[in-house]
């Protein structure tokens, strides 16, 4: 039987670009240029490990939001993903951590799977909760933060990893169904071949929409949102610093800044 | 007035700060009601009761320490049963974060993480954000059931404020998912005696500049003399020059200490969403137009390898 994982993944602002909010307080998707969440990249790339080692996988890649986010599954798809699925509405404009894990769950249920993988958080929200909400609502074990996974026995098998607390390490187990989320410590992400752009290209995106997995508007998007947003205000330029040349006094010098601002 | 359900964060019975600064936002909404759990959880009462709970909850079972974050869930889910709180802190740790996250989906609220501010509003407390790696400032508040909010460390002060902080035994059941994810082993971090990176009020970070893991000690000395963590950029982490537990930015840690000194760091985008809102920042590097000086209260353009070190000694000699 064939392992059956799905990767979670987000279209998210370019971080180096001019990110900023639209008038309804959502994300401006329009005057940035969107891609893969870097810290999904890490998922992907854990995915298609697992897949090697498994005598048998299947890695599916999974996004919820508006059409440009076909490009993060393709960039997926690239680094060796076998099928991508889409869900996309005009009702999800300005859907919250919430709605977008409720959507996900019925996806990955539709879709079928024994692990889902996702990313530590994502670049732009940064939350870092989506996969323990994801396992709190597909009611199966959270294996999360991993810096090391490994899958062993196929779809019935175990997932074992890795997490590095604050204050400790900790070595995990679970059996098969579960939530994994794995961090950029888990192992840099390959880049995609050209033999892998291309290979992509024809592989199959399935496209969802909220019909398709039973959600009624009403309980996703800005008006769903389980949060609101009342003010968002671009942070007023620093005022410009002091700046001094180092001419053999400036470590004194600053120790003078840190000592008038009662630093030390 | 109304209750608030607190998260107490500690270890073995010792309350680590972050905590004491939700009981100050708290307190702005309400009276706090602690929740402590696994060993050592009645041992947190008195710090508890002098910084403003009026009522600590706990609860100890082995399930605490031998399965990842759901016992506690079901532990909090508990507590807010039988309190009905008109919200729920929790202090931002990855673990913080995960427990408010799961106890948000069962009583049907939303959630808001990594507040930074908390104040109360008409429609219920508000919380303060930073996006866009500090670029900008929003204001939110939890429209849906009742408010679940992780607060960052350093968002508030710790203040005295004495109350009752009566202990009562708080009653938990396990749930079918609690024991789902086994934690196998457990090794604690060694400590290096400084603060944890993410709770400081001081962060030395180190980048590029301090070329090589060798040279990381004059960074280290500058930390202990302030009594500060030790942070690095990415770049110097992939280097393999700083352990990855200890990087300040995007994919590693995020910071907002009262004090951030970066030294031979450029400030690449990534590493400025990590530290961006510390409240006073100061940067020393060779490169007068690195991106760091565009955000610093003070900086110094010149060689660390004679800035830090004279700085440390004027620290220790100021500080006799």
């Amino acid at each position: 039987m064939s392992l059956r994982i799905v990767v979670c993944v987000k279209y998210v602002p370019d971080a180096t670009g001019d990110r900023k909010f639209a008038d309804d307080l959502t994300v401006d998707r329009d005057d940035v240029d969107g891609l893969l969440s870097e810290l999904d990249e890490y998922a992907v790339e854990q995915a298609l490990q697992i897949a090697e080692e498994a005598d048998d996988a299947e890695v599916t890649v999974l996004t919820v939001g508006p059409e440009d986010a076909k490009d993060a599954l393709r960039k997926a798809l690239s680094m060796g993903a076998d099928k991508a699925v889409h869900v996309e509405d005009d009702d999800l404009h300005g859907t919250d951590v919430m709605g977008t894990s409720l959507v996900l769950a019925k996806a990955i249920e539709k879709t079928g799977y024994d692990v889902v993988i996702a990313g530590m958080a994502s670049t732009d929200g940064t939350m870092g909760v989506l996969p323990a909400i994801l396992a709190e609502r597909l009611g199966v074990p959270q294996v999360t933060l991993l810096s090391e996974v490994k899958i062993e026995g196929g779809p019935n098998g175990i997932v074992t990893g890795r997490r590095d607390g604050d204050t400790a390490s900790e070595q995990l187990e679970a059996s098969l169904p579960a939530v994994v989320s794995v961090t950029d410590q888990s192992g840099e992400a390959r880049y995609p071949s050209f033999k892998g752009i291309m290979a992509a290209k024809k592989k199959p995106v399935e496209s969802l929409e909220l019909d398709d997995l039973d959600i009624d508007a009403d309980e996703v998007g800005l008006a769903g949102a389980w949060t609101a947003v009342d003010s968002a205000a671009e942070r007023p330029a620093r005022t410009a610093g002091t700046i001094v040349k180092d001419e053999g006094e400036g470590g004194k010098q600053l120790a003078e800044f840190l000592a008038s601002q009662k630093f030390i | 007035m109304a209750e608030i359900l607190v998260y107490v964060d500690h270890v073995d019975g010792a309350v680590r700060k972050p905590t004491l600064e939700l009981l100050t936002l708290a307190r702005r909404i309400g009276e706090p009601v602690a929740v402590a759990l696994g060993n050592g959880a009645a041992d947190t009462a008195a710090v508890l009761a002098e910084h403003g709970a009026v009522k600590v909850l706990t609860a100890d079972a082995p399930e605490f320490t031998e399965y990842l974050v759901v016992p506690k869930v079901d532990a909090l889910q508990a507590a807010y049963e039988s309190v009905s709180p008109a919200a729920v802190l929790v202090p931002s740790s990855a673990e913080g974060k995960e427990i408010a996250a799961r106890l948000a989906v069962r009583i049907g609220s939303g959630i808001i993480t990594d507040a930074v501010d908390l104040e109360a509003g008409d429609e219920g407390p508000v919380a303060t954000q930073s996006a866009f790696a500090a670029s900008f400032t929003t204001k939110s508040r939890v429209s849906k059931g009742t408010p679940v909010i992780t607060v960052k460390p350093n968002s508030a002060p710790v203040e005295a404020a004495p109350a009752a902080g009566a202990v009562e035994a708080l009653a938990v059941s396990f749930g079918a998912l609690a024991t789902g994810t086994k934690v196998t082993a457990r090794t604690p971090r060694e400590s290096t005696g400084r603060p944890e990176l993410t709770e400081a009020a001081i962060v030395v970070s180190g980048g590029r500049g301090v070329n090589g893991a060798e040279n990381f000690g004059i960074i280290e000395a500058l930390a202990d003399s302030l009594g500060a963590a030790v942070g690095a950029s990415r770049a110097a982490v992939d280097a393999g020059w700083y352990p990855h537990s200890n990087q300040v930015g995007q994919t590693g840690k995020s910071v907002s200490p009262q004090l951030y000194i970066a030294s031979g760091i450029s400030g690449a985008i990534q590493h400025r969403a990590g530290m961006q809102t510390s409240k006073t920042i100061v940067a020393i590097n060779k490169d007068a137009e690195a991106p760091i000086f565009d955000l610093v209260d003070y900086g110094v353009v010149g060689d660390l390898f004679d800035v830090v070190p004279q700085l440390t000694e004027e620290v220790k000699s100021r500080k006799g």
